[in-house]
């Protein structure tokens, strides 16, 4: 006889728990490995302090808002199977729909919380979730060492074009995501709260600059990027409530 | 260092990354199995396909275009890493971004490898422990994280991000950045409903700034 199953089983956490612990292990194992690395190739520990408080300070935020993901589609799913997908391989932006249509395949929605889901309807949006997430797990073992290899082809040919090439990379996906913002301009200006909220990041970012360099708050730097995304986050309540009021 | 060395050491972390990357791979296969297992509840066939038919072939898609985008940005060790703890375009990559303008050191090299591996790892774990500490605290902190007055805040995570990274690295690379700035804010205002898939325009994005960035390096100017 097949055991009793509710979305929020101890047997579920217990899973998430040691896949999560493996993930945590994974980053510590490469955290270690890449600080004696950098240490070996000269790089001051200092510097290296200033790289964890910059990417610890930083995370906080985008975290909050995945956690809100996991919260959101805990209501349907329970919250080992969210907080397993959104903490490994996952983003919310894809897990999110994955769900949907996972569910919508076995004769339910996300948004229906009054039926509860049955075993082998839960384990159908199990299985779609995680299939459905794994090409990158696949193919970057595959792809990785050639892909570098020809960075490194690239950088043996023509240094000074190399370094333009990988600025060209990064400089490629911040315009992907700011025209991205640019995307509802026309559809009035609740369209352009984004735009709005955008300006306001790169204002504050601007600030904590002139502060660092008139001022010599150097402090400031390792929270840069932190104090302009939530300080402009902050003001896009106001913002938000300001358009919403003008348009109404 | 010598060459050998160099060799060495990336030879054993494409090793050492194919094993954790793998090896979590099969972990996360896990959960389905225990669940199909534990409680005896294989997937029906119909409705597996069914669900994986709506969303595999794109994602499986996007995440080979991921794989080809950022394996170069993230290094091989950042790579190995930052597939498996996933967010890569609201967390990692932008994480990364912050390390190495922070180390002063770039993207492709080493130096660069071994900065941007310590960020996407501390990010990963700040991140993971996040997460566990919402999970455990789910009751308090749903009323709050919900509250629909934070509601625009959490909706412009984005603009938020890229505002203030936009400054600091737009600034640093203004020509290289020029064009495909342009081409993709105009793309998206004529196009609005391609804005849901800003992440698939990152390698056209990523291509346009390269062959601008070919052609002014070409003529001089860079």
């Amino acid at each position: 006889m097949p055991r009793a199953f509710t979305v929020n089983d101890s047997f579920l956490y217990i899973i998430v728990g040691i896949i999560l612990l493996l993930v945590l292990s994974q980053s510590v194992f490469f955290l270690v490995r890449s600080w004696k690395r950098a240490l070996s190739l000269g790089i001051e520990k200092g510097t290296l302090h200033k790289v964890v408080k910059t990417s610890a300070t930083f995370t906080i935020v985008p975290a909050i808002s995945v956690l809100i993901g996991v919260i959101a589609l805990s209501r349907k799913l329970g919250l080992p199977l969210p907080w397993l997908r959104l903490s490994v391989i996952g983003a919310i932006t894809y897990e999110t729909p994955a769900a949907e249509a996972a569910a919508r395949a076995v004769g339910t929605t996300l948004g229906d919380s009054a039926t509860l889901l049955t075993a082998p309807q839960y384990s159908v949006i199990a299985w779609v979730m995680t299939l459905g997430i794994l090409a990158g797990v696949i193919f970057t073992p595959i792809l990785c060492k050639r892909l570098l290899s020809g960075v490194d082809r690239l950088e043996k040919r023509d240094r000074k074009w190399s370094d333009i090439f990988m600025s060209a990379l990064f400089m490629g996906m911040i315009s992907a995501f700011l025209g991205m913002i640019f995307g509802h301009v026309t559809e009035g200006l609740a369209g352009w709260i984004p735009v709005f909220v955008m300006l306001v990041s790169a204002l504050i970012m601007l600030l904590v600059g002139a502060c660092i360099k008139l001022l010599h708050w150097d402090w400031l730097t390792d929270y840069a990027l932190t104090l302009s995304m939530v300080g402009a986050m902050a003001m896009a309540i106001p913002i938000t409530n300001w358009v919403m009021g003008v348009v109404a | 260092m010598t060459n050998t060395t160099v060799r060495s050491y990336d030879d054993s972390t494409h090793l050492l990354g194919k094993i954790w990357v793998w090896g979590m791979g099969v972990m996360m296969i896990l959960f389905p199995v225990a669940v199909s297992v534990y409680y005896d509840a294989w997937p029906d066939a119909t409705a597996l396909f069914k669900g994986l038919l709506s969303i595999a072939p794109m994602y499986w898609v996007v995440g080979m275009i991921e794989v080809i985008t950022y394996v170069p940005m993230l290094g091989a060790s950042g790579s190995y890493l930052a597939f498996v703890t996933g967010n890569l375009t609201m967390l990692k990559v932008p994480c990364t971004m912050a390390a190495l303008d922070r180390a002063k050191v770039k993207s492709g090299t080493p130096e660069g490898e071994a900065v941007g591996t310590v960020a996407v790892a501390v990010s990963s774990i700040v991140a993971l422990l996040i997460l566990s500490l919402g999970v455990l605290l789910i009751v308090p902190l749903t009323p709050i994280l919900e509250n629909p007055k934070l509601a625009p805040a959490f909706n412009q995570l984005l603009p938020a991000l890229f505002g203030g990274l936009g400054v600091a690295l737009i600034g640093k690379n203004l020509k290289v950045a020029a064009v495909p700035v342009i081409v993709m804010i105009t793309l998206f205002v004529l196009v609005p409903s391609l804005a849901n898939s800003a992440a698939i325009f990152v390698p056209i994005a990523a291509l346009i700034a390269i062959l601008a960035a070919r052609i002014m390096y070409k003529k001089g100017w860079l």
